[in-house]
């Protein structure tokens, strides 16, 4: 096996002493170019979980190792992507994806002179989910789809190591969710990053994910570690198949006994 | 629809020309002397009489006012920024700023006349002093008001302060920055024509403040209305700036 990229040793969160543990000791390892996904019930401190191994926020007790390394302050290489698409209203979408681009280095000293470099391959990107000949728009001329489509790409330009996914498509339509699965899978598999999505749709775990964690509710707690070996790419007839079905069937009745308990 | 944008850029001359009209009829009415409230085509002939006088006097205030305001704009920006991007600073400074906000400047005026003297420097600190509250308020709110997971973005991609305040806190804090400076330019009159009426011998403050001591009322209101149109001239520049400069905060009412 080979050796892990992302590493929660005995992770404890509390937000304030008095608190109760919003995470309880956690546990991780995450190879180099997984998919993971990560369910479990409103509160139980996913999107903690991430802010945890992006460095965004130390962790009360245990420690968090990214490639090879103590995680200390945010790290610097990580693509991230929320439920809200958070893009700037003042600049065009192609400003937007290459935002990235003025702050990661190398590229911040490079942007400047290679401008045409970067914009061809924004509108690459762009064009990989669809947002051909919207380049130009402003965030507010584009549908919540789309918005989150270069969301997407905003978190994917730089090529990051690791990315990180909020329940990116918890407010998108079942098409465009779907058709974003598998934009994603597709640039997944060009050339595999480790991704960690949160997701309250299990089908959407089922689909992407290489391994499934299911958390209990708070404090938080990672109750199944649930490996996903359905070949890929998996594809719309992938969702009918027996394997699928009772993958997420199987992952449903877990979170049902986390609920009760 | 064009008819109606017409008919929408002229409401404020028809409102201005009303409330003139109603105002002569009811001093003709009831006969009111016009050393207690002249009509507005009174002040307008003695304003015209005087007109020399008095485009030197608002020349002066206009330019004692802009001073003073580009004075507040520059130390509210500075002030804004600060206590918009750090907590620390935000909770030292903003009792005080309250504080000081709630002080009548006229009150100040002496003390500053004491330490520079009758005439124009107190004037443009008075007008400075009165207009860059609503500044350093509005930049400060915008700064600090960036959602927290742009600023997670940010952070993760090896962001610093720095490089979050200039991509997207100053940006973003715009729109307010210029919603504030709307207010603060009439304000900035506010301030440089109380501190000519109190302590000064230039200026429109000053000049109806010495129409007033010799009874001439219709010269008094000749100053007032002068005020008042360059309050909303700056207003209006200032307003047309907003509105070319942040176009994509006001998205959501292009028609309006
Ligand atoms: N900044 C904070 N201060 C204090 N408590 C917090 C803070 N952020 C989250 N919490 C608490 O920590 C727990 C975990 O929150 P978290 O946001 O990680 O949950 P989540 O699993 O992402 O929930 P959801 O699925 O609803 O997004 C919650 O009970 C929440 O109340
Ligand atoms: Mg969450």
């Amino acid at each position: 096996m080979s050796k892990s990229f992302v590493e929660l040793n005995n992770v404890k969160l509390r937000y304030s002493e008095d608190d109760e543990l919003a995470l309880e000791t956690t546990n991780m390892k995450i190879k180099k170019g997984e998919f993971i996904a990560v369910v479990g019930p409103s509160g139980c401190g996913k999107s903690s979980l991430l802010k945890l191994v992006s460095g965004l926020m130390p962790p009360s007790e245990g420690s968090v190792i990214v490639d090879d390394q103590e995680v200390t302050g945010p790290l610097k290489i990580v693509g991230m992507a929320f439920q809200n698409p958070t893009l700037l209203p003042w600049r065009t979408t192609l400003d937007n994806v290459l935002l990235p681009m003025e702050i990661v280095k190398p590229h911040r000293h490079r942007l400047r002179k290679h401008r045409a470099e970067y914009e061809e391959r924004a509108r690459k990107l762009l064009a990989t989910v669809g947002l051909e000949g919207h380049e130009d728009k402003y965030p507010w001329e584009l549908s919540g789809g789309m918005q989150q489509r270069a969301s997407l790409c905003r978190s994917l330009i730089h090529e990051p190591d690791l990315l990180m996914l909020d329940e990116p498509f918890g407010a998108l339509d079942a098409f465009t969710r779907e058709e974003l699965w598998d934009i994603l899978q597709n640039l997944w598999m060009i050339k595999p990053f480790t991704v960690i999505l949160v997701t309250h749709d299990l089908r959407e775990a089922a689909y992407l994910a290489d391994t499934i964690y299911v958390m209990s509710k708070r404090p938080g707690k990672i109750l199944v570690e649930r490996e996903n070996t359905l070949p890929r790419p998996r594809d719309q007839e992938t969702t009918f198949t027996q394997p699928f079905t009772d993958l997420v069937h199987e992952l449903r009745n877990q979170i049902r006994d986390v609920r009760e308990t | 629809m064009k008819k109606k944008t017409n008919l929408s850029k002229a409401t404020p001359w028809i409102s201005a020309i009303a409330l003139f009209v109603l105002w002569e009829l009811i001093v003709r009415i009831f006969n009111i002397p016009p050393y207690v409230l002249p009509t507005p085509s009174e002040s307008i002939i003695v304003g015209w009489q005087f007109h020399e006088a008095i485009w030197m006097h608002a020349y002066h205030t206009l330019y004692t006012t802009l001073a003073g305001f580009a004075i507040a704009v520059v130390f509210g920006v500075v002030l804004g920024a600060l206590v918009g991007s750090s907590r620390a600073i935000y909770d030292a400074a903003n009792p005080l700023l309250v504080g000081f906000n709630s002080v009548p400047k006229v009150a100040l005026v002496p003390v500053l006349v004491m330490w520079f003297g009758i005439g124009t420097v107190p004037a443009i600190i008075t007008a400075f002093l009165i207009s860059f509250f609503p500044i350093v308020v509005n930049v400060a709110t915008g700064l600090a008001t960036l959602e927290p997971e742009l600023r997670d973005v940010l952070r993760s991609l090896g962001a610093k302060r720095l490089d979050i305040l200039i991509k997207v806190g100053f940006p973003r804090a715009m729109p307010y920055f210029f919603a504030s400076l709307k207010v603060a330019i009439t304000l900035a009159f506010v301030g440089s024509v109380i501190s000519e009426t109190v302590a000064s011998n230039v200026g429109v403050g000053y000049l109806m403040l010495s129409a007033s001591s010799k009874f001439n009322m219709p010269l008094v209101f000749a100053g007032l209305l002068v005020i008042a149109v360059m309050g909303i001239a700056m207003y209006e520049i200032f307003n047309v700036i907003e509105r070319r400069s942040t176009k994509w905060a006001n998205r959501g009412n292009q028609n309006t």
